[in-house]
């Protein structure tokens, strides 16, 4: 299969030049892929596979396509989509120990589930319906619920806290969206080799998802061509990162594990994709500089570099580069073949130790207070350690600030009270004024949409902690609004929380060839972290018991209008009247207790007695009674026999 | 209830009308019947109910695991050698510091954490006494108020580490807490963190955690509890301003308290005493304050795993002293005879049970009624429940000495399996515990005895209450109609009025006395238990002489002959012991039962002794005499002597009130919600009833 393949791809190739010729576009569209691959100082092995396709602008309007899958070109056409981006993660991006203030991951440390967020380039009118098309379509072509991201209770406008300015942008996220491989598989569909060829290989389902974190990204931008009747141009950047523990058998604890592309994966590549124009492996390795600052010109020092005292790679890398806090091993995988296939092996010889540079506060989010009526949330900014060397501190008044964007979203059934806001920097409350640069609210509506929070803060440099907390009430749901499983409680989603005046990039010393990766990398892209996913307990009805809810509300029914009735009905002045005169006459026992049985039976109140025998009466009476007793004894019986007939 | 209040007004309207007797509905028939012959159907409900809470051991349903999804004992146990040796060795190092006295315990407890991978903090907290605020009943758990002045003198530091989930979302966790003293710490308390140690070694590495792992050591000198609450109110509201205790001592504990979303369940685990029986045992402890219960599923899941996989003996609390009473035997031997004849005339009636598992039973059951009714946590998992956290405290007794190195590895190795298997339970879990029942009495481990059955007791119990209201009102008003001519008087709705005012006023007195102990507390001064249980009597006795005083016709010893009718006074009595009754089987369940065992028979028995002395007949001396037994036992300090000595501990003479005070001072520091019900409904209605006694009629 794989031969037949490759057999066809250079016919494919050949074909889709002279369709490019044909139709004289400029630029061809580009197809590239990356993996990189970190140790992390905590023993386990971040897997960054980057694939990006770049639709040229053309004025073919999207419907003739090479390499760029047309699902997304027709998703861009169809919805006006500016710019978006939809990551599906498992698992918590470990912010002290996989890093924080580098592009990597302050691009895909992304919230748990499905986080969504569009640019639409429509009229302001039509942004909504644009959003909800384009939740349905993505979740078709995801395999996904995102088209719960529909309704207006669960996304939100931001304007400045997101990190993106522009009045089209929505955003919203599922928290308890579980991510499995059924996701993965549509995702792979967009590349060009799928997960058949080259480095996309690699990605053994049972490896993949065995990680400690596992998100898979779409990015896609549209690039304004500013030529008159061409259309736009369209980047797709599809990521996924994974954090992966090296199976070892060394005992030693401080050690860092040895490991293999094989190792880790289970599969070797063989081979680029060959729609691929450039396909590369880079391994990056932190704090490595430090003793080794001479000049590499010599073969020997190179050699050096990847074949030391520390650790030795299995293989020679192409290049080495420089960055400012670590190395950067470039392989290219073009020369590997099935007889020779590609497999980078780290084998660790002494004992090393590093740390990730941490963004310059570490957030996490938690809930405050106990029982199902109210309760705070609470966000808790933390200096790290490396607060003090990074750049981005900017003088205000004479005075050095920190920025801190929060942007939250709050589900309706989080009734917040935004008066109760309160902020507290290095234990000491402070006032809005002093803090608080800018805030924008817009407050939830029950069952209608979502309330929203952008606070910008500005905090001392010296600060050691801040805290923010601010007051809800729980709402109460209507019972079919409730989830299949109310009982586990409700999620608040993540919080952003980014640092407008610090932004990550790796500074390279040499020149770089056109990776898209790393000239990724070396743009700069602002620090962000999310918070935590909150579960908070609501009151929830006890659904098992359906039964026992409609028994007493009838018996209470019942029992109203049946004492209503009755209250109406009744004339209690006139029975009271006929009674005394009734007491009045005497009748004997016998006649008498007949007379009441009858008028009970009867339902009406005990008649005169007529000038006919009573006795006959009464006679006559039980023998009606008696045949209704006997139809009803008869229907049962009829009733019994047809049903156990079957 | 409702309908027997309206049945007396009809019947009312009836009787007052003059006009002929005229027959009313039926159920109207009813109530009158039942109100006519009010003395017997009291007798016959409230023996009844007696007889429905003995019967209670044989109703007692076998437990069952009601959430499918926990499946306990369903995955293999993956607890390795190693994990135990981890165990074993943290152990053995506690033990060399005991020897070389190096460092902290803490620091080696905490490295141990860390050394696993979890994420470690330490936490100090004040272990302030639990102060008793007049307002602070039924207000959550109140925020961590540091005092102004802290001390570093003393200081508890708590040690907790966190396992993330691998691949989970962070929103859940786990907690297992092991009280030791970082200080003195025994033997024994070293085997639990033993166990846990070993199962943290495990959970370390385990792929199959969804929700976060939070092991919390916490500093037992300062008490189980006061720790567990202090860590709780840190993790659930923390104060943000400054606090002097973090300066305090040489612990560097400047680090972050560290948080792992929302707690679903909580297991304590307590090592100590060796075991008297043949197996390790292993004893259950799940009453939280005022009688709240955790989730009955989590105490299945344990009893299962320890029963059916680690062959422990699991045992819930008992009142020791019941098991050898000839009398409760002899019911029990009277149950199983029954049974027997039952089961003779039919096969599927097989209600019987021997009358040994009868008196286990019982004696189960009334140690749960008692606990629950006390309304104090039987351990330190009862701060969990205050944040809607289930939890039980687990007390494993090894049936081997500490030193025994050999029999330690196996009993580590099934004590981490046992936590393993609930751990495992409870993760599995996608919802929080509420499948199962939150309203139960156990009568063993595996039996329990639901709210559907156990209330009949209670109904029965109170049922004859407005009955006698009833009968007794109607009475008074007779009475009163006859010994006054006026017609103005004869308004007969307001009849009530002047016995409404004494018992309102007795009730106000007895919301004072309530709040006496809060004032003599704040009296300048040390005083023992002993001097501030008479302060208390005195001013007490004295409010209550003032009240004689001042209200007229309140006082039982006042000779106006035209004072309140006893019928009616005891008719509205006997009407706010109900409403009391009632109200407090919803707080407490089990306070309330114990409460209708004394008041009721008191209230129902209770009438005047002086025509009962004038008329000599045997019958109404046997009456009176009656309700002066009752009323002994019904006062307060009189029932706590008797069940002091149910309990083995005799205590007479003037230590009583001492003790009395202490018992009472530990149920409003518990905010006990018996408390209020002794002084709010039982104080005032036996006062009540004490004036009826001595009433001059």
């Amino acid at each position: 299969m794989a031969s037949l393949v490759r057999s066809w791809i250079p016919l494919l190739i050949l074909q889709s030049f002279l369709v490019a010729v044909a139709f004289g576009s400029k630029e061809a569209e580009q197809f590239s892929e990356a993996l990189l691959l970190k140790p992390l100082p905590d023993r386990k092995v971040l897997a960054h596979f980057h694939f990006e396709n770049r639709a040229p602008p053309s004025n073919s309007h999207g419907r003739h396509h090479h390499l760029f899958p047309k699902a997304i070109s027709q998703l861009v056409q169809k919805f006006r989509v500016k710019e978006m981006e939809l990551s599906f993660t498992q698992g918590r991006w470990n912010h002290e120990h996989w890093g924080g203030f580098d592009p990597l991951s302050s691009m895909n440390a992304k919230p748990v589930g499905v986080e969504l967020w569009a640019v639409f380039d429509v009229p302001q009118s039509q942004v909504d319906t644009s959003w909800k098309n384009l939740t349905h379509a993505l979740s078709g072509l995801f395999c996904a619920s995102i088209n719960f991201l529909e309704s207006s209770t669960s996304y939100a406008a931001p304007t400045w806290g997101f990190g993106t300015n522009s009045d089209k942008l929505r955003y919203g996220s599922l928290p308890r969206e579980a991510v499995c491989t059924e996701n993965l598989t549509p995702w792979l569909k967009l590349l060009p080799c799928r997960d058949k060829d080259g480095i996309s290989a690699l990605m053994n389902r049972p490896s993949v998802y065995r990680g400690f974190y596992h998100s898979q990204r779409l990015h896609l931008s549209t690039v304004e061509s500013g030529q008159e009747g061409l259309g736009s141009g369209i980047v797709l950047e599809q990521t996924l990162t994974v954090v992966l523990q090296p199976e070892t058998t060394s005992v030693e604890t401080n050690m860092q594990p040895s490991w293999s592309l094989s190792s880790l994966f289970g599969r070797k590549v063989v081979g680029s994709c060959v729609l691929a124009k450039s396909s590369n492996v880079y391994l990056q390795l932190e704090g490595r500089l430090g003793h080794e600052s001479k000049n590499v010109d010599t073969e020997i020092e190179a050699h050096k570099l990847w074949k030391n005292a520390d650790f030795d790679l299995s293989l020679k890398p192409d290049r080495v580069l420089r960055e400012s806090s670590g190395l950067l091993f470039i392989f290219d995988i073009d020369k590997s073949s099935d007889s020779e296939p590609f497999d980078l092996g780290l084998n660790w010889k002494l004992p090393s130790k590093w740390s990730c540079q941490q963004a310059p506060l570490q957030a996490s989010r938690f809930l405050m207070g106990s029982g199902n009526e109210r309760g705070a949330i609470a966000i808790l900014l933390k200096a790290t350690e490396s607060q003090e060397k990074l750049p981005g501190r900017e003088l205000t008044d004479g005075r050095c600030t920190i920025k801190a964007n929060i942007f939250q979203i709050f589900p309706w059934y989080i009734k917040v009270y935004y008066h109760t806001l309160q902020i507290f920097v290095d234990q000491q409350q402070k006032t809005d004024s002093e803090v608080l640069k800018k805030i924008n609210v817009s407050p939830s509506t029950d069952k209608v949409s979502s309330g929203m929070l952008e606070m910008m803060l500005e905090l001392p440099c010296e600060v050691k902690s801040a805290a923010i907390s601010i007051e809800y009430d729980k709402g109460f749901l209507h019972i079919d609004e409730y989830p299949p499983d109310a009982n586990q409680g409700f999620d608040i989603p993540s919080a952003l929380i980014s640092f407008p005046s610090h932004h990550a990039s790796l500074d390279f010393q040499e020149e770089l060839s056109k990776s898209p990766l790393l000239s990724s990398f070396k743009e700069k892209s602002l620090v962000r972290s999310y918070t935590e996913v909150l579960l908070v307990p609501l009151t929830t009805p006890d659904f098992s018991m359906p039964y026992n809810v409609i028994t007493i509300t009838c018996t209470i029914f019942a029992l109203y209008f049946g004492s209503l009735l009755n209250v109406l009905r009744r004339r209690i002045g006139e029975e009271e009247r006929f009674l005394k005169s009734q007491a009045g006459k005497k009748t004997g026992g016998v006649k008498q207790l007949l007379l009441r049985l009858t008028a009970k039976i009867r339902g009406r109140p005990i008649e005169a007695p007529s000038s006919e025998s009573p006795a006959a009466e009464s006679s006559f009476l039980s023998t009606k009674l008696i045949f209704k007793i006997i139809l009803i004894a008869g229907a049962a019986a009829a009733w019994q026999y047809f049903s156990t007939d079957k | 209830m409702a309908s027997e209040k309206r049945d007396k007004e009809e019947e009312e309207v009836k009787t007052d009308d003059g006009s002929p007797k005229i027959k009313p509905r039926p159920i109207v028939q009813l109530g009158i019947f039942l109100v006519a012959h009010s003395p017997v159907f009291s007798v016959v409900f409230s023996a009844a109910g007696v007889l429905a809470l003995l019967i209670l051991p044989l109703l007692a349903k076998n437990t069952y695991i009601s959430e499918n999804a926990l499946m306990p004992g369903s995955a293999r146990s993956m607890l390795s050698n190693r994990d135990v040796s981890d165990g074993s060795k943290l152990v053995k190092d506690i033990k060399n510091y005991w020897l070389n006295h190096e460092g902290q315990v803490q620091k080696l407890i905490g490295k141990y954490m860390s050394d696993m991978g979890a994420e470690v903090y330490y936490q100090k907290f004040h272990p302030e006494g639990n102060q008793f605020h007049p307002l602070h009943f039924f207000s959550g758990p109140d925020s961590y108020t540091l005092l102004d002045n802290v001390s570093c003198a003393s200081y508890g530091v708590n040690v907790a580490g966190i396992i993330r989930a691998p691949r989970g979302d962070g929103k859940e966790s786990i907690v297992l807490v092991t009280p030791y003293d970082f200080i003195n710490g025994g033997d024994y308390e070293a085997l639990s963190l033993g166990i846990t140690s070993t199962l943290f070694s495990l959970l370390a590495r385990v792929t199959w955690l969804s929700k976060d792992i939070i092991w919390l050591v916490t500093d037992s000198r300062y008490g189980d509890y006061r720790p567990v609450a202090a860590w709780l109110t840190e993790y659930h509201s923390p104060s943000f301003k400054v606090s002097d205790l973090l300066k305090c001592g040489e612990l560097n504990t400047a680090d972050t308290f560290r948080r792992a979303g929302t707690v679903a369940a909580a297991l304590v685990l307590k090592v100590d005493g060796r075991s008297e029986r043949f197996e390790d045992t292993l004893s259950i402890y799940a009453e939280a304050s005022n009688g709240q219960m955790p989730n009955l599923d989590l105490i299945n899941v344990v009893n299962y795993l320890a029963v059916h996989r680690q062959g422990f003996y699991v045992k819930v609390e008992k009142v020791v002293s019941l098991l050898s009473s000839s009398w409760l035997k002899i019911i029990g031997e009277i149950f199983e005879a029954v049974g027997k004849l039952a089961r003779t005339l039919n096969p599927d009636w097989n209600f019987g049970i021997p009358a040994a598992d009868y008196l286990e039973g019982s004696a189960t059951l009334a140690s749960s009624l008692y606990s629950q009714a006390l309304g104090i946590p039987t351990g330190p998992h009862g701060a969990f429940r205050d944040y809607q956290v289930d939890a039980i405290t687990l007390k494993i007794s090894p049936r081997f000495p500490p030193d025994s190195k050999t029999r330690q590895h196996d009993f580590f190795l099934r004590g981490a399996r046992l936590l393993e298997g609930t751990i495992r339970s409870v993760n599995n879990l996608l919802e929080k515990f509420h499948q199962s029942f939150f309203l139960y009495l156990l009568t063993s481990p595996s039996k329990f005895i639901s709210v559907g059955v156990y209330m009949i007791a209670f109904a029965l119990l109170v049922a004859p209450l407005p009955m006698v209201a009833a009968s007794l009102y109607i009475e008074g008003c007779k009475a009163l109609t006859k010994s006054t001519d006026n017609p103005t008087e004869n308004l007969k709705s307001w009849k009530w009025l002047d016995a409404a005012k004494q018992v309102f006023a007795l009730h106000l007195l007895g919301f004072i006395v309530t709040l006496l102990p809060y004032f003599i507390c704040q009296v300048p001064g040390q005083h023992s238990p002993r001097n501030r249980s008479i302060m208390w009597g005195t001013t007490s006795s004295s409010l209550l002489l003032i009240t004689f005083a001042i209200i007229p016709g309140c006082s039982p010893f006042s000779s106006r002959h035209h004072g309140t009718n006893w019928a009616v006074l005891k008719s509205v009595t006997i009407s706010a012991a109900f409403i009391g009754l009632c109200l407090m089987s919803i707080i407490n369940f089990a306070t309330a039962e114990i409460g209708a065992l004394l008041l009721v028979p008191t209230c129902l028995m209770a009438q005047p002794i002086k025509p009962a002395l004038r008329s000599r007949r045997i019958k109404s001396l046997l009456g009176a005499f009656c309700s002066m037994v009752l009323l002994t036992i019904g006062f307060p300090v009189m029932f706590f002597a008797i069940s002091k000595g149910l309990f083995g501990e005799a205590v007479v003479g003037l230590s009583l009130g001492g003790e009395f005070w202490t018992w009472l001072e530990s149920l409003w520091a518990w905010k006990s919600a018996t408390y209020l019900y002794i002084g709010m409904v039982h104080l005032p209605c036996w006062l009540l009833c004490l004036c009826i006694l001595f009433h001059p009629s």
